[in-house]
Order: structure tokens, then sequence, then C-alpha cells
């Protein structure tokens, strides 16, 4: 049974992970399109693949929803599987360092 | 009645699910595997966005067989998360709910992905 602190958070994370579901279900896509069709490319081109500021604008709220989805989807998982208090924190913990530094590693590619 | 001997551990390989269960496994397994797969997607965007010898160096990579081989495994769980994950959304605004229109978009779903992982192992290595 969940303690009645955590029980009414559930409905938001659900909501996020939907929203985002649909962001990434047409972005993504819509990316991998762009980015297929130019190839093959040499260094220059694909250097100018990500000149547009839209294409990086786009890209960087990709990978922030795309973080936030795969967030919920850990957390979920974890939640599930993982029952002993300290490892599921340590788990979740390494969830939201390792999407931060993704998160943080995409800005750096794109804005250097 | 008879309390059970607890924990109760079940054997695995003797569990048959249905298509629908597959579905729901394979989404949270590809979930995992595409969240695991990021952080190196991440990397090699950036290395081949740093200079000339970086690019050059993911381009040599991303040619190697085996390398080929891991991204069609992604492409392929990446599809089906993105299916199953479609199918999912029409689920929860109350769409093909019942046990037959459930089943076949659980088929649907494992055509759909099995479908873009041939047509991107036909792109990657034909």
């Amino acid at each position: 049974m969940k303690s009645a602190a955590g029980a009414h958070t559930g409905t938001g994370t659900w909501l996020v992970q939907r929203a985002t579901a649909l962001v990434l279900a047409v972005a993504l896509p819509g990316l991998i399109i762009h980015f297929l069709t130019a190839l093959p490319v040499d260094f220059s081109g694909w250097q100018m693949l990500f000149a547009p500021l839209w294409v990086r604008v786009l890209l960087l709220l990709t990978m922030t929803a795309l973080a936030l989805h795969a967030w919920v989807g850990m957390r979920d998982i974890f939640m599930d599987y993982v029952h002993p208090v300290g490892l599921r924190l340590a788990l979740y913990l390494t969830v939201i360092v390792t999407l931060a530094s993704c998160e943080v590693a995409m800005l750096m590619a794109l804005w250097k | 009645m008879k309390p059970i001997a607890r924990p109760v551990y079940l054997n695995l390989l003797r569990i048959h699910l249905p298509i629908t269960g597959w579905v729901s496994i394979l989404h949270r397994v590809s979930g995992a595997l595409l969240f695991a797969a990021l952080p190196f997607g991440v990397w090699a965007l950036s290395v081949s966005l740093s200079d000339e010898a970086g690019f050059r160096r993911m381009a040599a990579t991303f040619a190697h067989p085996l390398a080929r081989l891991i991204v069609l495994f992604l492409i392929g769980a990446f599809a089906h998360h993105v299916f199953a994950g479609l199918r999912h959304l029409a689920l929860d605004v109350h769409r093909g709910v019942d046990l037959k229109h459930a089943r076949q978009s659980s088929l649907a779903v494992m055509l759909a992905a099995g479908l873009v992982t041939l047509i991107a192992a036909w792109g990657m290595f034909a």
C-alpha cells in the first residue's frame, strides 16, 4: 500500500509520461528522417546539419522530453521490482545523474 | 483455507505468456535497453561533432558490422517501444480494450516492429 504522502503524485507522473510520449512519437521519427535523408556526409556537411538554430533547439527539447520520459519509466520499473528502499533510492539517483549528464552533454555538444 | 507457503517461486520457463503479455513485457525491456543505450548515443554524437578526427573515429566505428548489429538491435527495440507505446495510449482512451482487439493490436505491434527492423537491416547491410 502506498503512503498517504505519495498517494496523489501518481497522476502527475502518469501525465508527464503520456505527454512526453506524444512529443517523442512525433519528434524522434521526424529528426531521424531529417538526418537520414542527408546521409552520407563529410564532417563539414555533418556540422551543417546541426547549424540551424531550430535543429539544435528541437534536439535539446527532444532530449529534455526523453529525459523526463525515461525517468518516469525507469522509476516505474524500479518501483515494481526493487523493494529494498536503500537500493531503490540508489538506482533512482543513478538514473537521475545519467539523464542529467546526457542533457548537459547534449547542450555542450550542440553549443560549444 | 490453507495458507500458501511464501515466498512462492514461479518457474518462469513454464509460464506461457499470451501475446498481449509479450508486448507488455517487451515494452519494459525495450525501454530499459534504450535508456542504457542513451548515454552512448549522446557521447557518439558529441564526439562526431567535436572535430574532424572525432567524426572519422565515429564513422569508422559505425562502419563496423558488430556496431551496426547493435544499432539494428536498438532500432528494433525502439520500433517496438514506439508501436507498443502508441497501443498503450490508445488503451488509455479506451480504444481496443476488449480481448479480441487487444490481441489483434498486439500482433500488429509485433509485425510493425519486425517490419521496421527488416527495412533497417536492408538499409544497413544490403
